[in-house]
């Protein structure tokens, strides 16, 4: 007999690699609660060392873009160049920029 | 001599665990559970080869851990009983691992300060894993405790099947008074009140009864086992009894 799939809510995962980078994301689980959650991203997510910090939130929690708006959002920086900052003249002294 | 089999008697609870455990994968109530328990079972199986290793080096026959993982006989091994139960449900499992969890994480709290080195090394990396056990099979038994009418019902029967079963854990026999007398192991009268009133909180919070205590009948440990530990040994060992020595 094939088993019911689970009524658990779906929750979005969110990995520190390492102090000071961003929580990036790394997938999506299901679970009851948030408390769950946390404990199944440990067991999925973080199994080869991963990460050191763990974000979960529910899926339907997390406001997104309509891909369908995509033109009315994102075509209008298109030929806004001048937004990067690529016009300056960096001094050789400046290594790292 | 009597170390050597008291922690024999620690690395064989730890490895009938994680192969009964191991028989979830692939079964499990949902993906995430599959591998919460998978990561359980191979936590207990590293904690089951160093413990190996190390009562192999103190036999000094020359017997690593994979001879006495694959090659003892069920006599020869002294794991709990309450490890080699079977499954049954995942109310069942999960109630079977926080009793032993439980248990685990108050032994080894006390092995930290074993007068023995290499325990107390080994003491620290089990901790670690077994914190997070712990976590994880609590909160499934207070979840189903204090959750349906069925999972309720359901994990009281399981509590009550095996609550029997730990008497073993704190009924010391000569091996534990001497490892404690020695300085090896911690008391474990300490060792059960610690245990008593972590398990007792977790249950309460649960809702569940918690069974009487009932006069104590079984001897894992001394290599007495219920009849399932046969069955379990055959799965486990029959690669390296069918085709011996065999690797890849």
């Amino acid at each position: 007999m094939k088993p019911e799939k689970p009524d658990w809510p779906l929750y979005e995962v969110f990995i520190r690699p390492r102090g000071g980078l961003d929580h990036k994301h790394a997938g999506s689980l299901h679970a009851t609660d948030a408390q769950m959650a946390l404990e199944h991203a440990r067991d999925l997510y973080t199994r080869r060392l991963e990460g050191v910090s763990i974000w979960v939130v529910r899926a339907m929690d997390i406001v997104a873009s309509d891909p369908s708006d995509a033109d009315a959002l994102f075509e209008p920086a298109r030929d806004k160049v001048y937004r990067h900052p690529t016009f300056y003249k960096i001094p050789d002294e400046v290594e790292t920029l | 001599m009597s170390k050597q089999r008291y922690v024999l008697r620690l690395a064989d609870t730890s490895l009938i665990l994680a192969q009964r455990l191991g028989e979830w994968i692939g079964h499990a109530p949902a993906l995430e559970e599959d591998l919460g328990l998978a990561n359980t079972a191979l936590d207990l199986l590293g904690q089951a080869r160093l413990l190996l290793t190390y009562a192999g080096e103190l036999e000094g026959l020359g017997r690593d851990a994979d001879a006495l993982a694959f090659l003892r006989s069920e006599a020869e091994f002294c794991n709990l009983q309450l490890a080699e139960q079977p499954n049954g449900d995942f109310g069942n499992t999960l109630v079977r691992q926080f009793l032993i969890d439980a248990f685990q994480l108050e032994l080894y709290e006390g092995l930290l300060q074993s007068g023995d080195a290499r325990l107390a090394e080994i003491a620290a990396q089990v901790l670690r894993e077994t914190r997070y056990h712990f976590r994880y099979s609590s909160g499934w038994v207070i979840r189903l405790g204090d959750g349906t009418d069925e999972s309720h019902a359901r994990v009281q029967a399981a509590l009550d099947r095996l609550w029997p079963f730990t008497r073993e854990f704190f009924d010391a026999d000569e091996i534990d008074t001497q490892m404690c007398t020695a300085g090896v192991a911690p008391d474990l009268s300490t060792v059960q009140r610690g245990w008593s009133a972590r398990v007792g909180a977790a249950l309460s919070e649960a809702t569940l009864e918690r069974p009487q205590d009932t006069p104590f009948a079984w001897y894992g440990k001394r290599g007495q086992h219920s009849e399932h530990l046969g069955h379990l040994l055959a799965e486990l060992q029959y690669m390296q009894r069918a085709y011996p020595g065999a690797s890849w």
